[in-house]
């Protein structure tokens, strides 16, 4: 069982925690801007990110944000792994554990596959998301998009909109928004929207997109697909498109829109809407790398409360 | 349970053959509710039956325990043929023992399943030379356990089948149980049913609720079942049938259950100690929460609440524990890949008398009713009885004393017990099943 720090869900932290964890991304955000961007703050740690999922941005943002803290880095994507040789990912974990390593960086297909990791390992262990479940550090890098682009975070009202049932994203952002004061609420065709999200998670919920109106946020969400099967959760994306789409004749103007990414142009967003310079979405995107950076730091230098140190880190360059 | 029951006199219950019991329960409580005794005093067993010449026996002290008519336990899996590795005919059965079952119904959900008469025939024989107490079969009601075409329900009857069912998964096709209801009445036998429809539990792995949305793990909503179990009701009541529903576990079920009664369903129910004692919050409360990973899932509070309510009203008539080993290698995945089940033969007598006669629901009476006299009646077996003359098949307990789940090893083979590291008071000290001495508690 892991002694240290863990990042498993955005409930694993509080409000001064995430405030700790965006400060220090702000300074590693001055960091970035210098000439060289590498600081040797990790030097001699290990990070094993572990994708069984696919990804591009949050495993090519937890590689570099390694890199960048000149920790030693080992990427493992889901093919060509031996778990497609029927290893179980508690042995997986174990063989992994032999090397050593100060992180684990998992992205599984299941929710739940952090808490099993974490069992089995020394090593902090950071949720990259699993399956429906979470995706704490989507969460903070939102936040912290948010902080620098808006400002204070406490008063703002976020929308989130769309295919909150299956989504990760949704399920960590509304509880971080809320942790830090911000008024949450949720628009979505009722077929995908968890039955007691309202009461589990805080949130009015409405089936009307005239909703969004009130918002200072809207926080658009990926129709998944490949997470609906054979569900008929809308009658077609057509028709999806005409009474959710998030696009500029829904939108006001000083509305910021977000979406973690990928999108689907045309189906939950329109293209003018992701190509509009005022969303968010490329600063989201950008962010990835110094927030991911800091939770790395974070998680290796904040001891568990009353586990032993036992091994020390400080913030030399940054 | 207003309706008369019939003995089966097909049924089979073999026991592995051992002497018979011969000792003298001095001075302990004898409680058998549906004898009417409730005394004070000693308990003869003269030749593996109650009664007779105490002359000459052993003498086990019984002060402060209480003698009470063994547990029939009318829904474990025993994992045989097939999944060995997880339980055999002799672990399970020796579990039962531990926890004063004096008869068990194995489950056909196996590998293959128990669908026809010549595996139905082996599995009996098997249970003649291995089984610690008197064990009976439930075979299949469709092929394979495909809900297609009906297994050979007469034949397996005149094996000495103990009931029907496809548990582990509901028969789909209305037609098909249907089908299976008008053939009931050459067969008499007892469908026990797995209601669940699948088109609405989907992908779902927990209970639909609060802490599924919150924790983003897919549910298996309480109406997933009410739904099945409504069709059921209806469909018994339109063919004169008689049903049995495994396992109740959502508020919603408890009321079509009650609503069929009261229009005079032939439908008795079980519920499952998990579901009396824990809700879906331990899903999300414990680090290692495969634990508490069973179909049907546990249920919010008030669904929990619900059903002792009606455990207590009689709209559930009995308790059945599911006992489901799974080995650790299986549990020790992510929650949604981990198997469904958990055991509960060794703990049922504790979790029950701890939630519902030291919580105040009913008394030791009422919960031996429960446990014992009310599923033997339904399926027909023998009712296990502390009268004179009567073979037997008793526990003796001690309401007072207090386990933490998981201190002693298991009888069965394996450990997913959802009750672990809880305190259960009302130990079973000692198990007569058969008329033969099966368990005794060391120490």
């Amino acid at each position: 069982m892991s002694t240290h720090r863990s990042l498993i869900r955005i409930g694993d932290l509080g409000a001064e925690d995430v405030e700790r964890v965006l400060a220090t991304a702000g300074r590693f955000g001055e960091v970035m801007e210098r000439d060289i961007k590498k600081v040797p703050t990790l030097r001699g740690r290990t990070v094993i990110n572990l994708f069984l999922e696919p990804s591009t941005r949050t495993s090519t943002s937890f590689e570099l944000a390694a890199k960048r803290l000149s920790a030693d880095v080992v990427s493992i994507k889901g093919a060509g792994t031996s778990m497609d040789k029927g290893e179980t990912l508690k042995d997986t974990i174990l063989t992994l554990e032999t090397y050593d390593p100060d992180v684990f960086v998992v992205r599984h297909p299941q929710v739940g596959a952090c808490d099993v990791v974490v069992r089995y390992t020394d090593a902090s262990v950071i949720n990259a998301g699993d399956g429906t479940g979470e995706h704490p550090t989507q969460a903070l890098l939102d936040l912290y998009t948010v902080q620098r682009e808006i400002g204070a975070i406490e008063g703002l009202h976020v929308a989130f909109v769309g295919d909150v049932l299956h989504s990760r994203v949704a399920r960590s952002g509304i509880a971080a928004f809320r942790m830090m004061g911000a008024k949450v609420s949720v628009v979505a065709p009722p077929t995908l929207v968890p039955r007691h999200l309202a009461e589990a998670l805080g949130t009015e919920v409405s089936a009307d997109i005239r909703d969004i109106a009130h918002a200072d946020v809207v926080y658009v969400l990926r129709m998944q697909l490949e997470r609906m099967g054979t569900g008929g959760f809308v009658p077609s994306l057509d028709e999806y498109a005409r009474m959710y789409q998030v696009n500029h004749d829904r939108l006001r103007s000083g509305q910021r829109v977000m979406h973690a990414g990928p999108v689907n142009r045309g189906v939950e967003i329109s293209g003018p809407v992701v190509d509009d310079p005022s969303t968010l979405i490329e600063a989201q995107a950008g962010n990835g790398l110094v927030v991911r950076m800091a939770v790395l730091y974070d998680v290796l230098t904040e001891e568990k409360t009353q586990a032993p140190s036992m091994r020390g880190a400080t913030l030399e360059a940054a | 349970m207003s309706t008369t029951y019939e003995a089966n006199p097909r049924v089979r219950l073999p026991q592995r053959p051992g002497d018979a019991a011969n000792l003298l329960i001095r001075g302990a409580r004898i409680l058998d509710p549906a004898a009417g005794i409730d005394r004070e005093g000693d308990l003869v067993i003269r030749d593996g039956v109650i009664g007779g010449d105490p002359v000459g026996l052993e003498v086990v002290d019984g002060t402060g325990l209480t003698v009470v008519p063994g547990l029939v336990d009318v829904h474990v899996h025993l994992r045989t043929p097939g999944k060995e590795y997880a339980e055999d005919i002799a672990t399970g059965t020796a579990s039962a023992a531990a926890g004063g079952v004096v008869t068990v119904l194995a489950m056909p959900n196996t590998q293959p399943p128990t669908d026809n008469p010549s595996i139905l025939g082996s599995l009996l024989e098997r249970a003649a030379r291995e089984a610690v107490v008197p064990t009976g079969f439930i075979p299949a009601i469709t092929v394979g356990q495909q809900g297609e075409a009906l297994t050979e329900h007469g034949d397996m009857a005149e094996a000495g089948a103990a009931a029907l069912s496809d548990d582990g998964v509901p028969v789909d096709s209305a037609l098909v149980m249907r089908r299976a209801l008008q053939y009931q009445r050459a067969t008499g036998l007892l469908f026990t049913l797995h209601e669940e429809d699948m088109s609405l539990s989907g992908p779902g792995v927990m209970h639909e609720g609060v802490v599924s949305a919150r924790i983003g793990l897919a549910g298996i909503p309480g109406v997933s079942e009410a739904v099945q179990v409504a069709r059921d009701c209806s469909l018994a009541a339109y063919e004169d049938g008689r049903i049995h529903i495994c396992h109740v576990s959502s508020r919603e079920t408890v009321e079509e259950i009650r609503l069929a009664k009261a229009r005079g369903v032939k439908v008795t129910a079980e519920v499952t100690p998990h579901h009396l004692l824990l809700t879906e919050q331990a899903v999300s409360d414990d680090p290692d929460p495969a634990k508490f990973k069973m179909n049907p899932p546990l249920r919010a509070d008030e669904d929990r609440k619900a059903l002792i309510e009606a455990l207590v009203d009689g709209t559930i008539d009995c308790i059945a524990t599911d006992h489901a080993p799974h080995p650790a290698d299986e549990k020790e995945n992510p929650f949604a890949a981990a198997p469904f089940g958990v055991i509960g033969l060794e703990t049922s007598f504790a979790a029950c008398h701890t939630e519902l006669v030291m919580g105040g629901h009913m008394d030791l009476t009422d919960l031996i009713l429960r446990m014992s006299t009310n599923p033997a009646r339904i399926f027909g077996l023998p009712v296990p009885t502390l009268a004179d003359g009567a073979p037997a098949n008793l526990a003796v307990v001690d309401l007072a004393a207090t386990d933490r789940v998981g201190d002693r090893p298991y009888a069965s083979k394996s450990t997913n017990t959802a009750f672990v590291g809880m305190e259960l008071t009302g130990r079973v000290v000692m198990t007569l099943a058969g008329g033969q001495d099966v368990y005794r508690r060391d120490a």
